[in-house]
């Protein structure tokens, strides 16, 4: 983590700013034994969310500001309890920031290799090989077919 | 102007190469006239789109972003949408809207245009539903729609191409539906099942609304503009219109414009015809005051820019215990119009179609899920994501919106954008029938999700950043006291200036409007050629 500097006007999270959005995001989606996932913290999907807030870097900005007023100290100086229930608070009062910092945050998480292989997804883009998609079976419109015609007429 | 550079004259000038800039220019170009179309934007192109890309989710909310607010890109005016609550949707360039659309090409009803002779409210537009019918028909052709015959919510229409699968998400729907006795069917979609006029059949990329990598879309890119250019229709890119000019006689002489460079131009023309949108063309014609047109252009009416229609839309979705198609297909499959025509018991005048729609990718389910408070933060996260991904299906309802004159586009004071023209500001609220059609269309739409067999069922309503459609701001009318342009697309106080976009509707229906905007479009070109030698008398 960077030293402690604020940043407003910069193209990057200040070191304060980091620390308190690496607590956010490892509250948000934790990494999962069970399912062999890695969390929101780790490493390598932290570095994508640092690089990638583009539009919503302002709002990101705020909404960790302010959540960093509501603790009235260093969010990560908090016992993991108190930090759950600020965490809680922010989302039930600042639910538009919440929403951001959900936003900045899933955005790179649910692009990583390790978590779309465990959701069955290719590591691919779309686009050229698309998808299937079945048919689906036509003959269910009958009774549609069957009702007649349910336009008004005009004349 | 004063300073402004003077091109060579055109025949015919054309503000904008969305959908129905396009569409004029295509059915103009064997005329053989000398036709210019100026568009702000510049050609997309596929190779940029998200389903390019791995960051698909993402870039949706960046450059790709609905919101020329939020993209605010060279192309891109401002906004001001503060006093809105539904937000604008829009793509500005070469294909406009059609770029970002998903394809879903329902045709007005006849009823619709017919809406205060069998109902009492609004207007009835000065055409009708047998009137546009052809160019209805012209437009499946160039746009290469893809259908099933025989839905009885419509006078028969041909099929250009069989209609898009119904996969899991329209099975399920449609058995409810049915369960339910009401009408359902395969959306008409501008998407191409077969290969059709050089385009590619659909893979599913599930992206309609960012751009098609494949080109199965039908954005005006990839079907109109191609054969308009082959006819000699000339396209300028990046070229911002400002204002049209008038002479003594009060005819459009054309319009002042800010090329690539930034520098202003100005472009001579015997035919001036607006294509910019239900916001973009009331905005130039407003900027375009002048002495003789203190109001604004075309608007002795005073109604240039009013009666502002949007659709606003509820969204109603559910989850399944069963894989649906989740982020594959196209996102509509299927339409509902059995609450479309005016039933009184209901509590509300005219009515709504609902359009079906698949699953989303999992950054939307993951967002939508905490917002709707499916999704836990914490250890219990994993666990409910998969309870919600590729699990969801629902339902929009686009409801008929009835035009009031609060409802407007107006100039910004202090707003500019980059060349320093006025941005556009919106004022807009929900009417109250609209209100209580809203509320009507979530119960149903839980009532079906219900059937269907939905659990961990949403709504939103209204759908905020939903502002795709925008009508009704320089209406069409035979009485120039009471509109902006005649029954084929004239204005009424300038007599060489058309409109062609959605500014002409007089009613906004309950569907989506492209289907109608092109044909009447084609009419309007139809019109001009038919009349070519007193056209402006």
């Amino acid at each position: 983590m960077n030293v402690l500097s604020q940043s407003a006007g910069s193209s990057e999270l200040s070191g304060l700013e980091q620390e308190t959005l690496f607590c956010v995001v490892s509250h948000m989606i934790p990494s999962s034994e069970e399912l062999g996932l890695p969390g929101a913290a780790d490493p390598k999907i932290f570095a994508d969310i640092l690089r990638s807030a583009g539009r919503d870097l302002p709002a990101l900005r705020r909404a960790l500001h302010v959540l960093n007023e509501m603790a009235r100290q260093r969010i990560d100086a908090l016992p993991p309890a108190e930090q759950t229930a600020l965490l809680n608070n922010l989302r039930s009062v600042h639910p538009d920031l919440a929403g951001v910092l959900e936003a900045v945050t899933v955005r790179c998480y649910y692009r990583d290799d390790r978590v779309m292989t465990s959701l069955g997804m290719e590591r691919r883009p779309p686009f050229p090989i698309g998808f299937d998609v079945p048919q689906g079976d036509w003959s269910l419109l009958e009774p549609v077919r069957l009702r007649g015609k349910i336009y008004r007429d005009v004349n | 102007m004063l300073n402004a550079m003077r091109n060579e004259p055109v025949d015919v000038l054309i503000i904008g190469a969305g959908a129905s800039g396009a569409a004029v220019a295509w059915s103009l170009a064997d005329t053989k006239m000398r036709i210019l179309c100026l568009e702000q934007g510049d050609w997309p192109r596929s190779s940029d789109f998200p389903s390019a890309s791995r960051n698909w989710e993402a870039q949706q909310s960046e450059d790709y972003s609905i919101s020329p607010n939020r993209r605010g890109l060279a192309a891109d005016y401002p906004i001001n949408e503060d006093d809105s609550p539904i937000k604008i949707a829009n793509y500005n360039g070469v294909g406009g809207g059609t770029v970002f659309y998903a394809g879903h090409f329902p045709r007005l009803h006849p009823s619709d245009f017919r809406v205060r002779s069998l109902d009492g409210v609004a207007d009835d537009w000065p055409i009708d539903y047998q009137t546009l019918e052809p160019f209805y028909a012209l437009n499946d052709r160039m746009m290469g729609i893809a259908s099933l015959g025989g839905d009885p919510a419509y006078p028969p229409k041909e099929a250009v191409m069989p209609p898009i699968p119904l996969g899991r998400t329209g099975e399920k729907l449609g058995k409810a539906m049915n369960d339910l006795g009401w009408h359902w069917w395969p959306s008409d979609s501008a998407i191409a099942t077969q290969e059709y006029q050089g385009r590619a059949p659909c893979i599913n990329l599930g992206l309609c609304g960012a751009g098609c990598a494949q080109g199965a879309k039908a954005s005006t890119d990839v079907t109109y503009w191609p054969e308009a250019v082959r006819a000699r229709v000339e396209l300028r890119t990046r070229c911002r219109v400002s204002r049209i000019e008038t002479n003594d006689d009060g005819m459009a002489t054309g319009a002042c414009y800010f090329d690539p460079d930034g520098q202003e131009r100005f472009q001579p023309a015997e035919i001036v015809i607006m294509a910019c949108n239900g916001i973009g063309t009331p905005r130039i014609l407003l900027n375009s005051a002048s002495e003789r047109f203190p109001n604004g252009l075309a608007n002795s009416s005073g109604l240039v820019g009013k009666n502002l229609m949007f659709h606003p839309y509820a969204q109603i979705r559910g989850h399944f215990d069963e894989p649906l198609d989740g982020y594959r297909g196209p996102p509509i499959c299927i339409w509902s119009m059995e609450f479309y025509e005016t039933d009184e018991k209901r509590g509300f005048k005219r009515g709504y179609s609902y359009q079906f729609s698949r699953g989303l990718g999992p950054v939307r389910t993951a967002i939508n899920g905490m917002a709707d408070g499916l999704l836990p933060w914490g250890e219990a996260h994993h666990t409910a994501f998969r309870r919600l991904f590729c699990r969801s299906a629902g339902m929009v309802s686009v409801c008929e919106d009835l035009p009031e004159e609060i409802n407007r586009v107006t100039l910004d004071p202090r707003m500019k954008d980059s060349n320093g023209v006025p941005a556009p500001k919106i004022t807009y609220r929900i009417g109250e029938n609209t209100q209580r059609m809203l509320e009507h269309s979530v119960a149903r739409g839980i009532e079906i999700l219900k059937t269907a067999g939905a659990r961990d069922i949403t709504h939103r309503s209204p759908l905020p950043y939903a502002g795709w459609h925008l009508m009704g701001t320089a209406r069409m009318g035979k009485d120039p006291r009471r509109s902006v342009v005649n029954e084929w697309g004239r204005a009424h106080d300038v007599k060489n200036l058309f409109i062609v976009d959605g500014s002409i509707f007089v009613t906004s229906g309950g569907v989506n409007p492209t289907a109608t905007i092109q044909a009447a479009a084609l009419y309007i070109a139809d019109q001009i050629k038919t009349r070519i030698y007193d056209l402006f008398e």
